[in-house]
C-alpha cells in the first residue's frame, strides 16, 4: 500500500493526519494552524490556534477571543511527532508560510505570499520543501508587477494633483496588509492621513502588537471635512460608493489591487485610477518561487491553477491541480458576498459565526475583486 | 505616439466628462494637425487598414512574448482585448519612441509591398522600441479595434471648444469617407465648408426612446403630459429594416447607412429612383425587403446585407425598397432647419414624381385625433412588420444625434420567453475575464435545444452572481465555452422570431437579450420549443 501523504485536501482544510491540525481550515476544528490573519484563511470557531506573533492582535481582534498560540519565524513546535515551523510569506504583516517536517520528508504550505519586499510584512524566504503547496491568484503571464516605488510615485504624485485641484483623494485598499503598506509609503509632506473605522481598528491592533506605523486619524463623525480633504483618505473596498465616502466630494477615487493591470478590471471598478499593488506574487514571482523551493511536486490552489499547474508541468515541474481549495481556479475573485459597498454594517446571515469585523471586508485580494461599484 | 499614447492613458485615469474633453483638448492643441486629422480618423472609427493580418500579428506576438500558443491564448481570454493582451505580454523594456502618430501609420502603410518577412523585421522592431503604453495602442492601429470608451460627441466637443465652429457643423464635416491622409485641418475648421465632398452625408437625427417596461405601459394621460397635445405630431410606423441616407448630387448617388458605411453598391435596386432625382436631394429612410409591396421581416433582409456577391437569386429573393421619411437637401439646399411638415410636403411632391413608386415609397403618416387612439394603433405594429411608432413633432427642425424633445421612438413590447441557460462564454472590455455571454435554451421533449445567445440585460451585481454560479457549476470546456448546469432562469426578450434553417432550434431571433433573472422559476418551468413555435404566427 502506497504511503499516506503527510498532508491531504479535505472538505475542510489542508489536513494534517499524523499531526491531527489543519491549515487554515475553513471548517470548526479542533487544531488549527493559521497562516495569516485574512478572513478566509482565518476562520472563527476551531479549538486552538496557532500563528505568527504578529497576527496575534489582529486575529483577536477579528475573532474575539480565542485560545491562540503564536510563534516566532522559525522558531519550532511538535504535534505527535511533526515538527512544525513558520517562515515569512510577504503577504501581509504576520503572514506566513508553514513549514512542515516528519521523518525527514518536509512539506510547505505558503498561503498567500509576494517576493517583493514592501518594506512593512517580514520579506519572503523561500523555504526547502519535497511537496510545496502554492497559491496562485495572479498565476496568469498578463500580470508583472512594476516595482513599488514606482507605483507609490504615481500614488503620491495623483495625491498632489488632487491638492492642487482642491479635490479630497480616497485610496482604496483592504484593511489588513494594503492599508498599512500604503501608509508607510506615502509622502506625508503632502498631509495627514486619514483612516475609514475598519482600518484604523487594524492600525490599532498592529500597534498593540508593537508595530511602529505612520500616524493616522480615524476618520468620526466630528471629523471636519475640509481638513479631511487636505490630506489622504485611507478606506476599505466596502466603503467604495457608500454614503460615507460619498460624503467627501469632489474627490478622486484611486484603487490599489493587482487587478488593476487589467484595463477591463479597471473600468468596471469605475476607479479614477488603479495603481497595480497586489500582495501576491506576480508571474514571474510565483514561478522563481516554486522554483526556489526545490519541491518534487507543487500543489496549487486558489487563482488560475489550470492554466498555471498546465505551463508548470510543459517547464518540467511536477504540478497539480487542488479544487478543493479555496474554491479552486479563478473564482475566488467572483464571491458574491464580498461585494465592496454592499454591506457596509455586519452580517453574518448566513453563518452562525461570531465577528467583529464585517464578513467579506477582507477576504483578501483575490475574494473581494467580484464586488461592484 | 508618445503624445497619442498619453492621451489613451489619460483617458483611462478619469471618469469625468470634464476631464475626458480637457485631456482631448490639450491633445490637439499639442500634436501636429496631421496628427488632428488620423486620431479624429480613429476615434471616429475609421478603422486604419489592416495591412499584416491578425493571425501573423498573434503568431509573432506569441513568439516575441516567448510563451507557448495556448497560454497566449487563454491570456487573450483573460484581458479580453488582444492589443492589450499582446502590450502587457511582451518583455518590458524603457524604450520609448519618438514617432508621430502619422509617422507610425505611414509606415504601417508602406507595408502593403513589403514581403512577410519584412512585415515581420519591421513589427519585431518596432514593439522593441516602444513602452508598455505605446505598444498598447500601436497593437491597437494594427489590429484596428480603436474602442476607447469617448463619444465621438466628447471628441467634437473638444474640437468645437478650441476651433470656434459649433459642435453640428463639426459632426456634419466629419461625416462620411474621408481619410486622414488627404483630408487636412484646415479644410475641416474652415469657417465656409466650400470644399465639401459630393458624398458626404449628414448628420442622422436619431429618436430617443419613450422608456416604459413590460409591467408598467405610459398611458395616454403620460404621454399628454410629457409631448402635449396630440395635434402638434405626426406619427409614423418605426419600420425595422436599415437607417439609410441616399445622396443624389452632381448626377452621382450615394447610399449610407447609420453606421457611415457606403452602402451604395449593395442595393442595385435603389439606382434608378436615386438617378432619377433631381440634383442635390438627400433622403433618409428605411431600406427593407418587400414582397408583394409589404415589408418583410429584418432577417429577410440580413441574409443579403453580410453578401459580397448579390446573386440574382438573393435579388429576387428579397428585393428592396426605401421607405422615405424625410428630405434633408433640396436643390441643392440644406433644408434641415425646415420645419417637420415643410419637409414633409417636400418629400411628398418628390415621391410624387418618380417614375419608381416601387422603390420609392413614403412612410405613410398615421391618422389619429387622440392619444388614446394611437395607443390602440399602435398595437397593431406586428401585423404592421413594424417595431411600433415614430412620434415627431410637426414644428421640428433635423437635428445632429439622439436627443430628447421632438423625435421619440415609442416601441411595443418585445416577445418573451423564459429560457434556462446552457453555455457561457467570457466577455471583452469592461466584461473581460468574467462569464458574461450566454446561450439559452428551451424545453423540446425533455431536452433542452438552444435558441439564442444574449449579452445584456443584467446589472453588474447579477453578472457577478451568474460569472460565480457558471465557474461552481461548469460540466465541460469547449475551448472558451462552458458547458453549465442547467438551472438559472432567464426571461428572454426579442423584437421579431422567424423560421432559419441555420439554427438547431429551426427560429432565429431578433435582437434577443435577458429582460430579468427569474430566481422564482425552477428550470422546468422554462418554456418549451413549441411555445416559440408558437409565436412565429403560423
Amino acid at each position: 500500500m502506497a504511503k499516506k501523504p503527510l498532508l491531504e485536501f479535505t472538505d475542510k482544510g489542508i489536513y494534517c493526519a499524523q499531526g491531527k491540525f489543519y491549515i487554515d481550515p475553513w471548517k470548526p476544528v479542533d487544531d488549527a494552524v493559521i497562516t495569516h490573519a485574512h478572513a478566509d484563511h482565518a476562520y472563527w470557531g476551531h479549538q486552538h490556534y496557532l500563528a505568527h506573533h504578529l497576527s496575534r492582535e489582529v486575529l483577536l481582534y477579528r475573532l474575539g477571543p480565542i485560545n491562540l498560540q503564536t510563534v516566532e519565524y522559525g522558531e519550532t513546535v511538535m504535534k505527535n511527532g511533526v515538527e512544525i515551523s513558520l517562515f515569512p510569506a510577504g503577504h501581509v504583516i504576520g503572514s506566513a508560510q508553514i513549514r512542515l517536517e516528519y521523518k525527514g520528508e518536509v512539506w510547505v504550505v505558503s498561503g498567500d505570499y509576494k517576493t517583493e519586499d514592501d518594506g512593512i510584512s517580514t520579506p519572503f524566504e523561500p523555504v526547502r520543501c519535497h511537496h510545496f503547496i502554492s497559491e496562485c491568484t495572479f498565476g496568469m503571464p498578463v500580470y508583472q508587477w512594476k516595482p513599488q516605488v514606482q507605483i507609490f510615485d504615481d500614488i503620491n504624485n495623483w495625491w498632489r494633483t488632487n491638492l492642487h485641484n482642491g479635490v479630497a483623494t480616497v485610496l482604496v485598499g483592504y484593511s489588513l496588509g494594503k492599508a498599512q503598506r500604503i501608509l508607510q509609503n506615502l509622502d506625508l509632506f503632502n498631509g495627514k492621513v486619514y483612516t475609514h473605522g475598519v482600518i484604523e481598528n487594524t492600525n490599532e491592533a498592529l500597534r498593540r502588537n508593537g508595530v511602529l506605523l505612520n500616524p493616522t486619524e480615524r476618520i468620526t463623525a466630528d471629523t471636519p471635512k475640509e481638513e479631511v480633504r487636505k490630506g489622504i483618505i485611507l478606506a476599505p473596498p466596502s466603503s467604495v460608493g457608500t454614503p460615507w465616502m460619498r460624503k467627501f466630494g469632489p474627490y478622486s477615487f484611486g484603487y490599489c489591487s493587482g487587478w488593476m493591470a487589467i484595463r477591463g478590471a479597471k473600468r468596471r471598478r469605475a476607479a479614477d485610477r488603479g495603481f497595480v499593488l497586489s500582495d501576491h506574487a506576480d508571474w514571474d514571482g510565483l514561478i522563481s518561487a516554486i522554483d526556489a523551493t526545490g519541491c518534487e511536486s507543487v500543489y496549487l490552489t486558489h487563482g488560475y491553477t489550470a492554466t498555471f499547474t498546465r505551463y508548470l508541468n510543459e517547464i518540467g515541474f511536477n504540478a497539480r491541480e487542488v479544487h478543493t481549495l479555496y474554491g479552486g481556479e479563478e473564482e475566488d475573485k467572483a464571491t458574491p458576498q464580498s461585494s465592496p459597498g454592499e454591506n457596509e454594517p455586519i452580517d453574518n446571515s448566513q453563518t452562525n459565526e461570531v465577528k467583529v469585523l464585517s464578513f467579506g471586508e477582507d477576504l483578501g485580494e483575490a475574494e473581494a475583486l467580484g464586488g461592484e461599484i | 505616439m508618445k503624445a497619442f499614447a498619453q492621451l489613451f492613458l489619460s483617458l483611462d485615469e478619469t471618469n469625468k466628462t470634464n476631464e475626458k474633453v480637457k485631456v482631448l483638448k490639450d491633445y490637439f492643441i499639442n500634436v501636429p494637425d496631421t496628427d488632428k486629422m488620423h486620431m479624429l480618423a480613429l476615434f471616429t472609427g475609421r478603422k486604419p487598414k489592416r495591412i499584416i493580418n491578425s493571425t501573423q500579428i498573434r503568431t509573432w506576438a506569441v513568439e516575441a512574448s516567448n510563451i507557448p500558443p495556448w497560454l497566449f491564448e487563454e491570456s487573450y481570454h483573460v484581458v479580453g482585448d488582444l492589443a492589450e493582451t499582446m502590450a502587457l505580454l511582451m518583455p518590458r523594456n524603457e524604450n520609448s519612441s519618438n514617432k508621430t502618430l502619422t509617422e507610425w501609420i505611414a509606415e504601417l502603410n508602406t507595408l502593403g509591398d513589403k514581403t512577410e518577412e519584412e512585415r515581420k523585421l519591421w513589427l519585431l522592431d518596432s514593439w522593441a522600441m516602444l513602452d508598455g503604453q505605446e505598444r498598447f495602442v500601436f497593437n491597437k492601429l494594427l489590429t484596428g479595434s480603436f474602442r476607447v470608451g469617448v463619444s465621438q460627441n466628447l471628441v467634437i466637443k473638444a474640437l468645437a471648444d478650441i476651433s470656434n465652429l459649433d459642435a453640428a457643423t463639426l459632426t456634419h464635416r466629419i461625416m462620411g469617407n474621408w481619410v486622414p491622409e488627404t483630408y487636412r485641418y484646415e479644410q475641416l475648421i474652415q469657417e465656409q465648408g466650400a470644399a465639401d465632398d459630393i458624398s458626404r452625408p449628414y448628420p442622422f437625427f436619431l429618436a430617443y426612446p419613450i422608456q416604459e417596461t413590460s409591467e408598467k405601459q405610459k398611458s395616454a394621460e403620460e404621454i399628454q403630459g410629457a409631448l402635449g397635445d396630440a395635434g402638434q405630431w405626426q406619427a409614423e410606423w418605426k419600420w425595422d429594416g436599415i437607417r439609410a441616407q441616399l445622396i443624389k448630387r452632381e448626377g452621382k448617388i450615394f447610399i449610407w447607412s447609420r453606421g457611415e458605411d457606403l452602402a451604395t453598391e449593395k442595393f442595385p435596386e435603389l439606382h434608378p429612383f436615386l438617378n432619377a432625382l433631381p440634383d442635390g436631394t438627400v433622403l433618409d429612410g428605411e431600406i427593407l425587403s418587400f414582397q408583394n409591396g409589404l415589408p418583410m421581416p429584418f432577417n429577410v433582409l440580413q441574409t443579403r446585407i453580410g453578401r459580397k456577391n448579390l446573386s440574382k437569386k438573393i435579388l429576387e429573393e428579397s428585393p428592396v425598397a426605401v421607405i422615405a421619411y424625410d428630405c434633408l437637401e433640396f436643390k441643392g439646399e440644406d433644408i434641415r432647419t425646415k420645419t417637420q411638415s415643410e419637409r414633409r410636403e417636400i418629400l411628398e411632391r418628390l415621391q410624387a414624381d418618380t417614375p419608381y413608386p416601387e422603390t420609392f415609397r413614403l412612410s405613410a403618416l398615421i391618422n389619429f385625433i387622440t392619444w388614446d387612439e394611437l395607443a390602440e394603433i399602435r398595437g397593431q405594429s406586428r401585423a404592421m412588420i413594424a417595431e411600433g411608432i415614430m412620434l415627431k413633432r410637426k414644428s421640428a427642425t433635423y437635428q445632429v444625434g439622439r436627443r430628447r424633445g421632438d423625435w421619440w421612438k415609442w416601441k411595443i413590447d418585445p416577445l418573451s420567453v423564459d429560457a434556462v441557460m446552457i453555455y457561457a462564454q467570457k466577455g471583452h472590455g469592461r466584461r473581460a475575464d468574467l462569464y458574461t455571454d450566454y446561450t439559452f435554451a428551451v424545453w423540446d421533449g425533455d431536452k433542452l435545444v438552444p435558441f439564442a445567445k444574449a449579452y445584456s440585460g443584467l446589472t453588474d451585481a447579477e453578472i457577478n452572481k451568474v460569472d460565480y454560479f457558471i465557474k461552481r457549476n461548469t460540466l465541460d470546456k469547449f475551448g472558451p465555452v462552458r458547458t453549465v448546469k442547467p438551472e438559472l432562469v432567464f426571461e428572454i426578450g426579442f423584437e421579431g422570431i422567424n423560421k432559419s434553417t441555420r439554427h438547431k432550434s429551426g427560429i432565429a431571433l431578433r435582437f434577443p437579450r435577458i429582460l430579468r433573472w427569474r430566481h422564482d422559476k425552477p428550470k422546468e418551468e422554462a418554456d418549451t420549443l413549441d411555445s416559440l413555435r408558437a409565436l412565429l404566427g403560423e
